[in-house]
């Protein structure tokens, strides 16, 4: 007997008291905390992502480029990773390297670089959480994970859902997500909190309002 | 389970000899008591909370009660998607199959997240067996792996470490391992976390092989969730060429819906945030992004015995959150080494001898590692009622009677060592029954009090080494309501 039939014909013996009962579970929760208006949503995830120690920043559509710019000027990037889908006008006024993420292209090739800059799918105002789902404006999971400083373009409001059960409704899950809130963090020694080890220590977000389609 | 626990004394040994050292008990008082009051703050701000535990209760339980309906789904689901699905019905199976699949890649070494499962199946010492370095890269699995220590909380691990004490692990150890410690590393818990940082990214970056467990799986689409802190799950997640998850078939979950509400309780009720740094999620394999090789390891080890017990089941509810541990007066003195298990605290106390049988001692003193005072029921956000299994589990260790192990149903003998509690309880049943043999005793221990020793001798030893003997009062209460009201009280 395999030990798939194996470990099913446990469960199965397993069950035999009990009723199969299939009826739906019960949701009593909340879709969303709270009624809140766009802006208001807008403001309560700005408010919980400085919480959690992510730079929060503001612009316009046509500040956007000067803003990435002076973000990356500050850190004195040399070279910056963009995904093949970041619109390019973002980038117009940045002086760094661009380097594309190729297939060939090693981690310890990524690692030798100092910034990313991308979109995002959606972000959720309730926990201050960005959420990556690899579309062209995002790129590979691996590019926001090893540089140590990520600068996130949130288009809002449209971009920004209220919960995580709203999120969830927009996420296809066959995709492969990544959900951040803030830097990379620890608490293992002592439980004094750190930023780092491994993700970005340096998480920007900036929040960009009149962007197309408005 | 893992072979790292074998030869642990029983939890009342272990248990005395962790009371008597301050500097444990320091640190773990410091860390309970800041996580339980971060904790409240965290669940306080969402307003259905009641609604979000009976529902997430509710989705475990059905999930459950329709296993292997749900598993045959999420086995179908993530071979749709590109993975490649095992199964284990036991640790030893566990490990020959992850061993297995790391020989066939031609690699020596593997990256791992840090995984209850794993360690509950001693994986590290399987692959080290077969010649294979499993690195550890959560920041506090590292110090306990460099440390040759065992971890003693569920979400951290190192908590009975302090920050000297990291800094002397870091410096002697590193080295062993890979990059060494950073010159005059201090211990600030800045620097500690940088050198972890170098020395780790080291491996990241060459890693072909990486090992995790998973949060939850989700039968309908196939998809893995890794809830972490650190980023080191994500640098295992993605940057390996093959994948390997090693999952307690309990993780599954029906539907991607389902995650919203294990996405609100587990931050909060672990970390007491909000939501956690990073959560990954994977359905199979993508092109061009993340391994190319995925292996689902679906491990029964003893839980489908668990399933089978009525009363006990409710303990595979547990999505490992940790709020049971801060809360417990009990973890909160002895520390998470006196369980002798990796799943300390309340939920270890009925998890492990579910998980292993009560054969051994330790195991068989488990149930008993708790004061009953309901604690971990009321913070638990999936509402495992953990003092009615600790009594059930009691039941079973001084009465045996029928469970079920390795998928067989079989007749548990009555642990020993429980004798003198049996008969006790036998001559009080008999005594109760008889009203004369009862006041005929009562007035025999009144006269007698005297002489009464302050210790019990014999079996009784064990209960009187940590309790005060009550005093017997001078006259029976049932005499001396004859005398004063002279039977004539006005009972009903």
């Amino acid at each position: 007997m395999s030990s798939r039939e194996r470990v099913l014909g446990r469960v199965r013996r397993a069950l035999a008291d009990v009723p199969r009962d299939d009826a739906p579970v019960e949701r009593g929760y909340l879709r969303e905390h709270g009624a809140r208006s766009v802006a208001e949503n807008v403001e309560l995830l700005a408010e919980n992502l400085a919480d959690y120690r992510a730079l929060v920043h503001r612009a316009n559509a046509e500040e956007l480029p000067m803003l990435i710019m002076r973000l990356l000027a500050e850190r004195g990037s040399q070279q910056v990773l963009v995904p093949p889908g970041l619109p390019p006008e973002w980038m117009a006024a940045a002086d760094p390297v661009r380097i594309h993420d190729r297939a060939v292209s090693t981690p310890h090739e990524l690692d030798k670089v100092e910034s990313v800059v991308t979109g995002c799918a959606l972000a959720i105002a309730e926990t201050g959480t960005i959420v990556l789902d690899g579309g062209p404006d995002q790129g590979r999971r691996r590019i926001t994970l090893v540089p140590d400083h990520h600068i996130c373009v949130v288009r809002v409001p449209d971009q920004v859902v209220s919960s995580v059960p709203q999120a969830l409704e927009r996420l296809d899950p066959l995709r492969p997500l990544t959900w951040i809130s803030g830097p990379s963090a620890t608490s293992d020694i002592e439980l004094d909190r750190v930023e780092g080890v491994h993700g970005p220590r340096t998480l920007e977000v900036i929040l960009v309002t009149g962007h197309d389609g408005e | 389970m893992s072979g790292t626990f074998v030869g642990m004394p029983a939890f009342p040994v272990a248990a005395k000899e962790a009371v008597g050292n301050p500097t444990l008990r320091g640190n773990l008082r410091h860390a309970t008591h800041t996580i339980r009051a971060k904790r409240a703050k965290a669940v306080e701000e969402v307003s259905d909370w009641a609604e979000l535990r009976e529902a997430g209760k509710r989705i475990k339980d059905h999930t459950l009660r329709h296993l292997d309906r749900y598993l045959v789904q999420l086995e179908e689901s993530v071979r749709a998607a590109g993975g490649t699905v095992h199964w284990a019905a036991d640790a030893d199976e566990a490990n020959r199959i992850v061993t297995r699949l790391v020989q066939e890649t031609g690699e020596s070494e593997v990256v791992k997240v840090k995984s209850m499962a794993t360690q509950e199946i001693g994986l590290n010492e399987a692959l080290e067996a077969a010649g294979i370095r499993a690195y550890e890269t959560d920041l506090a699995e590292l110090i306990v792996q460099l440390g040759k220590d065992r971890p003693s909380h569920i979400l951290v691990p190192a908590i009975h470490r302090n920050r000297g004490e990291i800094r002397d692990i870091f410096r002697a150890e590193m080295s062993e391992w890979g990059r060494p410690a950073p010159d005059g590393l201090t211990d600030t818990p800045a620097e500690l976390a940088e050198a972890a940082r170098l020395h780790l990214r080291e491996k990241f970056l060459r890693a072909k092989v990486g090992v995790s467990g998973a949060n939850f799986m989700v039968a309908e689409t196939g998809t893995l969730v890794v809830v972490e802190s650190e980023g080191n799950g994500r640098m295992c997640l993605t940057l390996p060429e093959t994948l390997i998850s090693v999952v307690g078939i309990e993780k599954t979950v029906p539907t991607w819906r389902d995650l919203e509400v294990f996405l609100q309780t587990l931050p909060r009720s672990s970390t007491a945030e909000r939501m956690n740094p990073y959560t990954s999620t994977w359905t199979g394999t993508t092109d061009g992004d993340g391994p190319r090789v995925f292996h689902l390891v679906l491990l029964d080890n003893g839980r489908t015995d668990t399933l089978a017990d009525e009363v006990g089941r409710q303990a595979l509810r547990c999505i490992r959150c940790s709020a049971c541990l801060n809360v417990c007066p009990v973890y909160e003195r002895a520390g998470g080494h006196a369980y002798g298990s990796v799943y300390p605290g309340p939920i270890g106390a009925i998890l492990s001898p579910q998980l292993r049988g009560t054969g051994s001692e330790i195991d068989a003193s488990l149930p008993y590692a708790s004061s009953l005072c309901g604690a971990c029921y009321e913070v638990c956000p999936v509402a495992i009622d953990i003092p009615e299994v600790l009594v059930h589990l009691r039941e079973r260790v001084v009465q045996g009677g029928p469970v079920v192990r390795e998928g067989n149903r079989v007749v548990l003998k009555p642990a020993k060592g429980h004798a003198a509690e049996r008969a006790a309880m036998r001559a009080a049943g008999w005594a109760f029954g008889r009203p004369g043999a009862l006041r005929a005793g009562q007035r025999v221990a009144s006269r007698s009090r005297r002489w009464h020793p302050r210790t019990l001798p014999g079996p009784g030893r064990a209960w009187s080494g940590t309790r005060e003997l009550p005093a017997v009062p001078a006259e029976p209460f049932r005499d001396w309501w004859q005398r004063t009201q002279d039977g004539k009280g006005d009972a009903k």
